[in-house]
Order: C-alpha cells, then sequence, then structure tokens
C-alpha cells in the first residue's frame, strides 16, 4: 500500500512537450482516474509513474521512494494495457507466473498466489489455454490477474476495458471498483470515457492538452467545474453553454444562438 | 538477393522512418556485444576481402610476384580493350536472359494452368518444387550425365534427326546445355512465386472478367498478366541475379567455361583469371566491375519497391 | 475455377503432367542410372527403367571402395561433412542473425545506423565477386580444411537480419512493456518472449539456409584440399573429372542421388514453412 506524489512532473518528446507540470496527490488506497480526450496525455502520464517512460523533469514519488531512475520491475507496481499484452505462446497460468517466476518466488508461493488470483477472477478452468482460446472478456481477466498475483502496492490501468463490448464494459467497469476495494490497493485508471471515469473514482485528475485541468470528487467537478473544459467534458448529456457577457449591472446574453433555436438551458 | 524484408529495412531507413520500437532497453554495452558477431564476420569475410578487391584492382603485380605497382586505372583500360573480357561480357548477357526466359516462361506457363486446378494444385507444386534444393554443381552433374556425347540418353535420340552432340566440342552446344540446367533448377523458385501471385489475385476480378466473356486464354493475358507484372520484374532481378552470380557451379561442373571459351562467363573469368591465370590485378579489377553490377542491380529493383510502395 | 469444361481440365491437367515429367526427367534418370551396375551403363542407349543394383551400388558407394582408383574421402564422411557445414551455416546465420536484429530493434544507441548499414552492404558483395582475398583471408587466418573456415564466412546476412528485424517490429510494444514490468532484463526477453514469438519464422529460415549450406560447392572447392574435409557435392565434381577416365556412372549417379536426397526430402517433409521462408527471405 502507498501513496503517490507527483510533483512538477513535465514530459517532453524532443522540443515538444506534452505534459505541463503535472501535480497531484494519491492517497494510500485511493482509486484516481485520469479522463481527458485522446492524445492529452493520460497514457504518458501512466506510463511515467509505471517507469516505462522516462521523467523529463519533476518527481514522482512512491510510498516513501523517489522512483525516477527506478526500474519498471523495481517500482512494485502492477499495470494492465488495453491490448492486455499477454504472452501469447504460454498458457494462462505461465503468464501469470511468469513475473513471479522472475523474481524467485518458490514453486509452492507461485502455485498458492495463481490459483487465488484465478479464484477471485473466476478464471481457475482456463489455467492451462493459451490466451488465443479465450474470449476478450476472459482475456481481460487474465490481464487483471496477472496484476494482481504480484501483489504491487499500486495498480496500473490503461484502458483496460476499451476493447470490450458495451455490456461487458458495464460488469467489467462494476468488477474493478469491487475488486480494488476488496484489496485496497492504491489505483491509477486512464480513460477518455467520462461515464466511465465519473462512476469509477474516487477522485478524477481530468487532463486537457498536458494540462490539469481539475483534480477533485466526481461531485466536485461536477457541480463546481473548474474550467468550460471540464464543463463540457463531464456529464451526460452534455451541459449546454450560453454565450454570456459579464456587465457592471449583472450578467446579460451576448447574442442569440446563430440557428435561432432555443437557448435556454436544459441539462 | 534482395527480399522483401530487405527492400522493406531499407526504405524505411533511406526515407528516415523509425526503426525502432517506441520502448526500448535502457542504453548499455549489450546492444554492441549483440551485433559483434555479425559485423566482425561482415568486417573480416566482405569489407576487408572487397577493399583488398579494390586496392589491387589499382595494382599490377610483376611476373614473380614480388612486386607490384600502383597503376591507376590500368587493369580497367586493359579489360576494356581485352576482345575476351569484352566476349565474356556480351556472353554473360546472352546466357542471363535466356536463362532467365526460358526459365520464368517455363514457370509462368506451369503456374498459370497449376492455378486452374484449385485442388490438384498443391499436389503438382509439391512435384515441381525439387529442383531448387539441387546443388548447382550436382544440377549440372545431372545434364552432363544426359547429354554425355558418348553415353547419352539425349544425343542417342537427338542422333535420330541428324544432330551430332558434343558440347565438349562443340560452344554453341556447350552454352545450350548449361543454358537448360541453369534455367531447369531455377523453374522451381520461379514457380513458386507465380503461384502465390496468382493464388492471391481475387477471384471475383476473375469472375468478373468471365461475365464480360472473356475466356481462359484471354483472360490470362489481359487479366492475370498485367496483374502479376509486379512479380515477373521481381523475378526478373532475381534470375539476372542468379544467372550473373549462382550458375557459377554449373558452370564449373558442365564445361569449366569451355570449349575454347564458349561458355566463360564474369564470374568463371574472374576465377579463371584469378586462381588458375594468377592475374591479381586483372581478376580484382573485373570483381570491382561485378560489384558495379551487383550495386546496380540492387539499385533498379530498390527503384521498383519505392513505386510499388506507394498503394 | 470459373468454368469446368471437360476438354479445358484434360488440357490442363495435361500440360501440368508434361511439365511435371520434364522438371523431373532429370532426376529420374540419373536416379535409373544408380540402379544399375557398371556393365549396363556402358551400353547405349542407357536405361530408362530402374534396374535391381540400387543396394549393391549404395553399399559400394556408401562403404565400399566408392569409385575404384580415387584417393577421395568414404561417402558416409562426406555426407558427415555436408551434414556439419549446412548445420553449423543454418545455426550461425540465424543466431548472428537473431542477435543482430533484436540489438538494432530494441536499443538505441550511437553507430545504430552505420551497423545497419554495414550489415546492408554484405548484399552487394556475393562471395563471387571477392574470391581472392576472401580466400586469402581465410588462408591467412589458419581456417583452410576446417569446418569453421567451411561455414564462418558464409554465415553473415542481411537478408535474414532484415527478416527478422521485420518479425520483431509486428511484436507489440506492450509485449515488452509487460515483460519490464514483470522484470524481464533484456536477454531474458529475448529468450522467453521473442524466441518463441519467432519460432516459425525461425523454422521456415532454417529450411531455407539448411539447403543453402548443403548446396555450397563452391566455397569448400576453395579452401578444403584434404580429402577428409571433402563435402558430398562438391565430390560429384571430382567423380566427374574422373569419370573422363573411368566412366563409373552407376557409382558416380549412386553417390549424387545421396547428395540430393537430404535437402529434397528437406523440402518436401516442410513444404509449408519451405514455401513460407522462400518467400520471405527470397533465397
Ligand atoms: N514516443 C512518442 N514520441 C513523440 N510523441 C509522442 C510519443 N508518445 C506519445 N506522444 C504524443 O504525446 C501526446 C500524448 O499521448 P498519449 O499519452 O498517448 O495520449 P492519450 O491521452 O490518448 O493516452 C500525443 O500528442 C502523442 O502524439
Ligand atoms: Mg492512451
Amino acid at each position: 500500500m502507498a501513496e503517490i506524489k507527483l510533483t512538477d512532473l513535465t514530459k517532453s518528446y524532443g522540443s515538444t512537450e506534452v505534459l505541463h507540470h503535472v501535480e497531484g496527490d494519491i492517497n494510500d488506497g485511493e482509486f484516481i482516474v485520469i479522463v481527458g480526450p485522446s492524445g492529452c496525455g493520460k497514457s504518458t502520464l501512466l506510463r511515467m509513474v509505471a517507469g516505462l517512460e522516462t521523467v523529463t523533469s519533476g518527481e514522482i514519488r512512491i510510498g516513501d521512494r523517489r522512483v525516477n531512475e527506478l526500474e519498471p520491475s523495481a517500482r512494485d507496481i502492477a499495470m494492465v494495457f488495453q491490448n492486455y499484452a499477454l504472452y501469447p505462446h504460454m498458457s494462462v497460468r505461465e503468464n501469470m507466473a511468469y513475473g513471479l517466476k522472475i523474481r524467485k518466488l518458490s514453486k509452492a508461493e507461485i502455485n498458492k498466489r495463481v490459483e487465488e488470483a484465478a479464484e477471485i477472477l473466476e478464471i481457475g478452468q482456463y489455467l492451462d489455454r493459451k490466451p488465443r482460446q479465450l474470449s476478450g472478456g476472459q482475456r481481460q481477466r487474465v490481464a487483471m490477474g496477472r496484476a494482481i498475483v504480484r501483489d504491487p502496492q499500486v495498480f496500473l490501468f490503461d484502458e483496460p476495458l476499451s476493447n470490450l463490448d458495451a455490456k461487458l464494459r458495464v460488469q467489467m467497469r462494476l468488477e474493478i471498483r469491487k475488486l480494488q476495494q476488496r484489496l485496497g490497493v492504491t489505483s491509477i485508471y486512464v480513460t477518455h470515457d467520462q461515464v466511465e471515469a465519473m462512476t469509477l473514482g474516487d477522485r478524477l485528475m481530468v487532463l486537457n492538452g498536458g494540462y490539469v485541468e481539475q483534480f477533485g470528487t466526481p461531485i466536485e467537478l461536477y457541480d463546481r467545474p473548474a474550467s468550460v473544459f471540464v464543463a463540457g467534458f463531464l456529464g451526460s448529456p452534455a451541459m449546454n453553454f450560453i454565450p454570456a457577457i459579464v456587465e457592471a449591472d449583472g450578467v446579460g446574453f451576448a447574442r442569440r444562438h446563430k440557428t435561432g433555436r432555443r437557448t435556454g438551458a436544459s441539462g | 538477393m534482395v527480399s522483401f524484408y530487405t527492400r522493406h529495412s531499407l526504405h524505411a531507413a533511406l526515407m528516415g522512418h523509425h526503426m525502432l520500437k517506441r520502448v526500448h532497453f535502457p542504453s548499455s554495452p549489450l546492444p554492441y556485444m549483440l551485433v559483434a558477431p555479425q559485423l566482425a564476420i561482415t568486417l573480416v569475410f566482405f569489407i576487408w576481402p572487397a577493399s583488398q578487391a579494390m586496392y589491387q584492382s589499382l595494382l599490377i603485380e610483376d611476373a614473380f610476384g614480388l612486386g607490384s605497382e600502383f597503376v591507376w586505372f590500368e587493369n580497367f583500360e586493359v579489360l576494356w580493350q581485352d576482345q575476351h573480357y569484352l566476349d565474356a561480357f556480351l556472353r554473360t548477357a546472352v546466357f542471363s536472359v535466356l536463362v532467365a526466359a526460358l526459365s520464368m516462361g517455363t514457370a509462368l506457363i506451369l503456374a498459370g494452368f497449376a492455378q486452374r486446378v484449385v485442388k490438384g494444385a498443391m499436389f503438382y507444386r509439391t512435384l515441381l518444387i525439387w529442383p531448387y534444393a539441387v546443388a548447382p554443381v550436382l544440377a549440372g552433374a545431372l545434364w552432363v550425365f544426359m547429354f554425355n556425347p558418348t553415353l547419352g540418353i539425349f544425343p542417342y535420340f537427338l542422333e535420330f534427326v541428324g544432330v551430332d552432340w558434343n558440347h565438349y566440342l562443340n560452344g554453341n552446344q556447350a552454352m545450350a546445355l548449361v543454358i537448360m540446367a541453369a534455367a531447369w533448377k531455377q523453374v522451381a523458385y520461379n514457380f513458386l512465386f507465380y503461384l502465390a501471385a496468382m493464388q492471391s489475385i481475387p477471384n471475383s476480378v476473375i469472375e468478373a472478367a468471365a461475365i464480360d466473356g472473356a475466356g481462359p486464354g484471354r483472360r490470362f493475358v489481359t487479366i492475370i498478366l498485367p496483374l502479376i507484372s509486379p512479380t515477373t520484374f521481381f523475378l526478373l532481378v532475381i534470375n539476372m541475379v542468379y544467372a550473373f552470380f549462382e550458375t557459377f557451379g554449373i558452370i564449373h561442373a558442365v564445361t569449366q567455361g569451355g570449349p575454347g571459351s564458349a561458355t566463360t562467363i564474369l564470374v568463371y573469368k574472374v576465377f579463371n583469371d584469378g586462381f588458375v591465370g594468377l592475374d591479381l590485378g586483372g581478376s580484382a579489377a573485373q570483381s570491382v566491375i561485378l560489384m558495379v553490377l551487383v550495386v546496380a542491380m540492387t539499385v533498379v529493383q530498390f527503384r521498383y519497391v519505392e513505386r510499388k510502395v506507394e498503394y | 475455377m470459373v468454368e469446368d469444361r471437360p476438354l479445358t481440365s484434360i488440357l490442363t491437367h495435361f500440360v501440368l503432367i508434361l511439365g511435371v515429367i520434364a522438371i523431373a526427367l532429370p532426376i529420374w534418370i540419373t536416379f535409373v542410372a544408380a540402379t544399375h551396375d557398371e556393365l549396363r551403363m556402358n551400353q547405349v542407349p542407357l536405361p530408362l527403367w530402374p534396374g535391381t543394383h540400387l543396394l549393391d551400388n549404395l553399399t559400394q558407394t556408401l562403404f565400399g571402395a566408392g569409385l575404384s582408383g580415387s584417393q577421395g574421402a568414404p561417402v558416409w564422411l562426406m555426407l558427415l561433412n555436408s551434414l556439419a557445414m549446412a548445420m553449423m551455416i543454418s545455426f550461425g546465420k540465424i543466431a548472428i542473425s537473431l542477435l543482430s536484429a533484436f540489438a538494432i530493434v530494441y536499443f538505441r544507441f550511437p553507430f545504430r545506423m552505420t551497423c545497419f548499414w554495414m550489415i546492408f552492404i554484405t548484399l552487394m558483395l556475393p562471395v563471387e565477386v571477392r574470391i581472392l582475398p576472401t580466400f586469402e583471408v581465410v588462408a591467412n587466418l589458419g581456417m583452410l580444411n576446417s569446418y569453421w573456415g567451411l561455414s564462418i564466412p558464409l554465415i553473415a546476412s542481411a537478408t535474414a537480419t532484415f527478416m527478422f528485424r521485420q518479425v520483431f517490429l509486428t511484436v507489440p510494444d506492450e509485449m515488452l512493456e509487460s515483460a519490464r514490468i514483470d522484470g524481464a532484463g533484456p536477454m531474458r526477453f529475448f529468450f522467453d518472449i521473442l524466441l518463441p514469438l519467432s519460432r516459425t519464422n525461425i523454422a521456415a529460415l532454417f529450411v531455407i539456409l539448411f539447403i543453402f549450406g548443403w548446396t555450397q560447392s563452391f566455397w569448400p572447392l576453395l579452401i578444403t584440399t584434404d580429402t577428409s574435409m571433402t563435402t558430398i557435392v562438391m565430390s560429384i565434381k571430382q567423380m566427374l573429372e574422373a569419370a573422363e577416365q573411368s566412366p563409373q556412372w552407376n557409382i558416380i549417379m549412386t553417390t549424387a542421388l545421396l547428395a540430393r536426397i537430404p535437402p529434397i526430402f528437406v523440402v518436401i517433409s516442410m513444404q509449408k514453412l519451405f514455401v513460407q521462408g522462400l518467400t520471405e527471405t527470397d533465397k
């Protein structure tokens, strides 16, 4: 279990800066969702925490350690990828055991952890299958299982549900939430889907163009959006905007909507 | 020679594309150790000898091999004026064109028919691909045996039609024999590529032509041939390279370049002048010219890829 | 096919069978020659139908004196030499190509592109165009008449390296990231993940390279003078020379038969891999 501290994080590829001065404290056991439109830098941020991308400037701390210079495997994290990244030539069991084997855990211990995780995720009967013999939902579970067996301090999810059909996505979303609450592991979850974000996260970090627009609970974001972007991005159906001018004698409508449609608030 | 992957890699390199994973391992001496074996062999057995050949091509050794003199391009000038060398050049061109035409033509016809028998295509393929596995020298031996002037089965039958076969004496017959042997060995390769190309043409295209009233022969000429023309071009270069360089074994086994120099193609001449004639400078100059030819063929192939990559 | 008129169908098979006969004829005739005795093989016309002496010829060729009057190595030794050379070339090429492709794809290091171009250059330098100086290098390194000399100069391969490079590029990046999170270092990733993922490509390449190695004759002819290093393929050339004095065609053609059985067996029995390998490497 650990808290995560992001301090003045910046990421550049060559001369283009894609993340600008990101700040954020994540509490122990919290479920944080990073949400924002595609290309805004969510994955980059997550991968920096994982150690898959270098940090250009700033600091990442997990627990009481600065991890900037640590290899991914030394950061005590586990990650679930969008395409699951299961090793296609290994059985489900081998996939889950691989990281533990490298860490030289005993055979008995590895077996125990794999069986436990398989039971939690209800994939016990598939342990000897290869990934290609599984459905999308089952593969997703295996990817989760691979994260669980490591018993890490932090779970990282990069759009783990976006390859599933809509119905399964809703079901898995609930399961992930329950699982995280049960295990109490600090988690960062990346998605571009604001409904997913609002229903999953303890707190949401809204990213836009590499800037943190707002970092807060779903209710805070919904009731008191810090920017037009946040207000427009969250909520379903979307919030309506009415151009207005603030004047000394109060607020007045600047002009009617171009098409002449009704412009009153409705959502 | 230049394979699809090679061309792909080369194209990416020349275009400056990222040829690297987005993620990569942290820097360490490891990659140098990984490429070291390949690079060492390349340096010692490829680049060093090739540069030696280039250097030697500018030298003339005295008759006793004791000293040598730097003569700039004199060896090349000598070659340029050497009727034997110019003849060998022409001979190589004729030889290569005929080998390519014969083996590609045969392969094209066979593949054209084989792709029509949907179920049997693989059966015929199995029966047609063996010659690929026969070593060039061995292919030469098979044909020498069949055309042995005193014993061979073909000269025996040829006598009935009034042909007196003796490739040990008759230069044209010797040439014909090495061409047949070389083409025979290459048919399998060409057949495989033609068959694959034809099988990748969507059936609907053929069916559309059939509905338009084109019979099998017409479809072959007006639809299939144009659609497989990239394969034809690719095979043409491959076959030219094969005929230029890889037929050495066949010629060595069948005619040793003879009779006279009737079958001495360029590669054989390099070998002969260098190892038998011990003319180091001249042989080296010939090597350099061959290198230029390989580079030219590679470039031609590359130009073709560039055009192809566009769609 | 679109239409299936009996006449076209018959014509199709007719042409194909004709083609098969034409292609197989040299192989057939020389096989027949290996089944007759020396006496029959000196009578015109030579037989077109197999005789009964295949076993005799095989035993004489493999374990007997072989070609009478020749001082050559026994044929079984030549077969072993060929096998050793073919195996060393195939495994050598595959190993060094895998390693260099791995370095080029998965590492960023100074002179990476220089390495790429150096490997590429080997394509432009077939052994036939640099015979003499390469021979000198091998002689100076004392590698004449050795398995090393037979195989090592032939194992650099741009084609194989670029093939593996392409295979590796199709492996998703997440595979590496996942392995890194699992704590696998570069070599562990290479052996545990990359090698198993490329195994059909490796097998296909092996088929092609085995044939490439087995059918070498020019290079072994140059660098072996010791008869105990003779390979079966190069012995054919020596036998052809001997045949001008004593034409023991039954023995020569039995040797030729033995020389082509292994690669033909490989091609036919692993046809799918063979075709894949050929189209992937064009070599
Ligand atoms: N390796 C890279 N090189 C250059 N630019 C990159 C690289 N990876 C990502 N980017 C850029 O960084 C920005 C953020 O990407 P990413 O984090 O993947 O976005 P997303 O929020 O969709 O996950 C994008 O504009 C992307 O083009
Ligand atoms: Mg992303």
